[in-house]
């Protein structure tokens, strides 16, 4: 049985409705992710299982029993605020212990408790000082101490990195991920950030308008979106309107108007005639010279249009016939060399016919 | 000379203006003279006078304790009306919260003194006084508790039912610390708004019962003493110092400095 389960959830505010027939199950253990642009509704669904907000419709089951008429107070779970929420008169101590002390436990068990939650986030020896003397990576430290110490059920997650710069949120994130498997704890995360999704979770489920396009394992979002907007939204990806021209069991033979033939494998039966995107990572796609590679399948010719080098790799983006733009990205690997062509060089693009995929409408 | 220059000299003329007639009055009480024309030499012996007038002692200490229960009742119910109006997003409450703050005093004390003798029949004394300086302090302390919620982040409150605390226990261990401050400055400003309140207190004394102000009041009718001066300057020091004081408890409402 899953740990929380959300059946045909619907909330409207007015006339609009931020959450639409939402069904999810998240196991026990479980680094779950919503992931959606802001306004998706992710945020409301996350209100609803704290208990802060009601569905209008639909059902929220913790170990199999609907948790609708419990307050939050009462629900095992508890929340880690975007703003961090600290109570800005207690110590960091007296934060971490206050689920505690709610809970009625002796004394001796709290200090205990305090002590080793806050020893497990580094920040033992902040116990006396008040959140407005803390950094914003030891404030979001102490939220999710306060989170954790009381030992919930399921530890929800509003967008908690979103308010730190870059640097200490990759540091965050390792750290969120040692600790959820130290503690053992369910998270339920939410973020419009798909890279700290991807990055952090066990599956993600993808909102777009009070919606779940896709729920999934991190690299089956990546290598086999459900449909176009999982494929643009997450990650960096080519898109090209495409007609599809011969279906076999496998191999799949599209045309794009202007550009020409491409080879694509898809399993399922698709209908010649029907209209589609060929979704194409950059990282597939080669560059070659323009006199290199001529006998390979999806072949284009054109020209670098503009580069962006970042060290490591270098996104290329080529012009291909008839306003067509391909983005290219190549690991610049090879010893003594930055990067491999330069703007307005002829070059040829390439990938192998299972590189990219077909999308439906 | 600069814009800057004027900036300086029409500060300077408002607060002469504002300040002058205070000092003199306090000028005053220390003078050695019964009238209040010219300078003779210092004493203290107003104040000294001021400590044997038993009608005037009355009349403070009927003030003291009126501000000290107008004050608490007001600081509680403007409390109550602070936190509902920060819940609670009706248009009409702050509405009807504020509107004794707004309304021309002499309008309340009318008002209220119609309220008393005609629909409530009650005798003109120290409860009227009281029911009225409670009612006009409500709106201040309410004014002061919204503001210091309005910055507080919505969140903390949430972060308490969700950490396991009731409604009650959130109130008591995080609203009730964190608006304290907001509390204190209130009852501080009701203090001096009940202490030196001589409006809405003339219309509901009625007989038999004075405050400080109807005293000064009733004193300078005869003349300006300079025992008035020696009241007068006693008033306006414990005023300005509750008035410093509430300043410090709420500087995110009573702004004293940037």
């Amino acid at each position: 049985m899953a740990l929380l389960e959300l059946r045909n959830i619907t909330r409207r505010f007015g006339s609009l409705k931020a959450v639409k027939d939402v069904s999810l199950a998240v196991e026990a253990g479980e680094f779950f992710t919503l992931l959606g642009p802001s306004g998706c509704g992710k945020t409301t669904i996350l209100r609803m299982i704290a208990g802060f907000d009601a569905p209008d419709a639909g059902d929220i089951l913790l170990d199999g029993k609907s948790i609708a008429d419990v307050p939050p107070e009462r629900r095992p779970l508890h929340t880690v605020f975007q703003s961090y929420a600290l109570f800005p008169h207690m110590t960091v101590a007296g934060n971490v212990a206050f689920p505690l002390e709610m809970a009625r436990l002796p004394d001796a068990e709290i200090r205990r408790r305090v002590g080793e939650t806050l020893d497990l986030v580094h920040l033992g020896d902040k116990a006396a000082q008040y959140p407005h003397e803390l950094s914003g990576g030891q404030k979001q430290r102490v939220a999710l101490a306060r989170g954790l110490v009381n030992k919930p059920r399921l530890l929800l997650l509003d967008e908690p990195l979103g308010a730190l710069d870059a640097k200490l949120r990759e540091e965050m994130q390792v750290d969120l991920i040692a600790l959820q498997r130290e503690v053992g704890i369910t998270f339920v995360f939410v973020t419009h950030a798909q890279q700290e999704a991807l990055a952090l979770s066990h599956r993600i489920g993808v909102m777009k308008d009070g919606r779940i396009e896709q729920c999934d394992e991190p690299d089956k979002l990546y290598t086999q979106p459900a449909n176009r907007f999982v494929a643009d939204f997450i990650g960096k990806i080519n898109l090209i309107a495409v007609e599809v021209k011969a279906s076999s069991k496998v191999l799949l033979q599209l045309t794009a108007p202007g550009l020409g033939e491409i080879a694509a494998t898809d399993p399922r039966p698709i209908a010649v005639g029907e209209h589609g995107w060929f979704a194409l990572r950059p990282e597939l796609v080669r560059v070659y010279g323009h006199l290199e590679a001529a006998d390979l399948k999806n072949r284009f010719a054109g020209t670098v249009k503009e580069l962006l080098y970042l060290g490591d790799v270098t996104l290329y983006k080529v012009d291909l016939a008839n306003g067509f733009v391909v983005e290219a990205l190549m690991t610049n690997a090879a010893p003594g060399r930055a990067k491999f062509h330069e703007v307005g060089d002829p070059v040829a693009v390439c990938w192998r016919h299972d590189a990219g995929l077909y999308l439906r409408n | 000379m600069k814009a800057r220059h004027w900036l300086w000299a029409a500060a300077l003329a408002t607060y002469a203006f504002l300040y002058i007639p205070l000092a003199v009055v306090v000028l005053f009480s220390f003078n050695d003279s019964q009238l209040n024309a010219q300078w003779v030499g210092f004493t203290t012996r107003w104040y000294t006078k001021l400590l044997g007038d038993a009608e005037m002692l009355r009349a403070a200490a009927n003030s003291v304790v009126i501000a000290l229960l107008s004050s608490t009742v007001a600081t509680v119910l403007g409390a109550m009306a602070g936190l509902a109006m920060h819940r609670y997003r009706f248009r009409f409450l702050p509405f009807l919260v504020l509107t004794p703050v707004a309304m021309p005093e002499i309008l309340l004390g009318v008002s209220l003194l119609l309220f008393f003798r005609q629909v409530l029949d009650l005798t003109l004394g120290l409860v009227s006084i009281l029911v009225a300086h409670i009612t006009f302090s409500i709106g201040f302390v309410a004014v002061i508790v919204r503001a210091r919620l309005a910055g507080m982040e919505e969140s903390i409150f949430e972060a308490a039912r969700d950490l396991g605390a009731t409604p009650w226990a959130t109130f008591r261990r995080v609203t009730f610390p964190l608006i304290l401050p907001a509390l204190a400055a209130g009852f501080l400003m009701s203090f001096t708004l009940s202490i030196d309140d001589f409006v809405i207190t003339f219309f509901v004394a009625g007989v038999g019962v004075t405050t400080l102000p109807l005293q000064i009041y009733s004193m300078i009718k005869v003349a300006v003493t300079p025992e008035v001066n020696a009241v007068s300057t006693l008033l306006m020091a414990l005023t300005l110092s509750l008035i410093f004081l509430a300043s410090r408890f709420a500087p995110d409402v009573l702004k004293t400095q940037r």
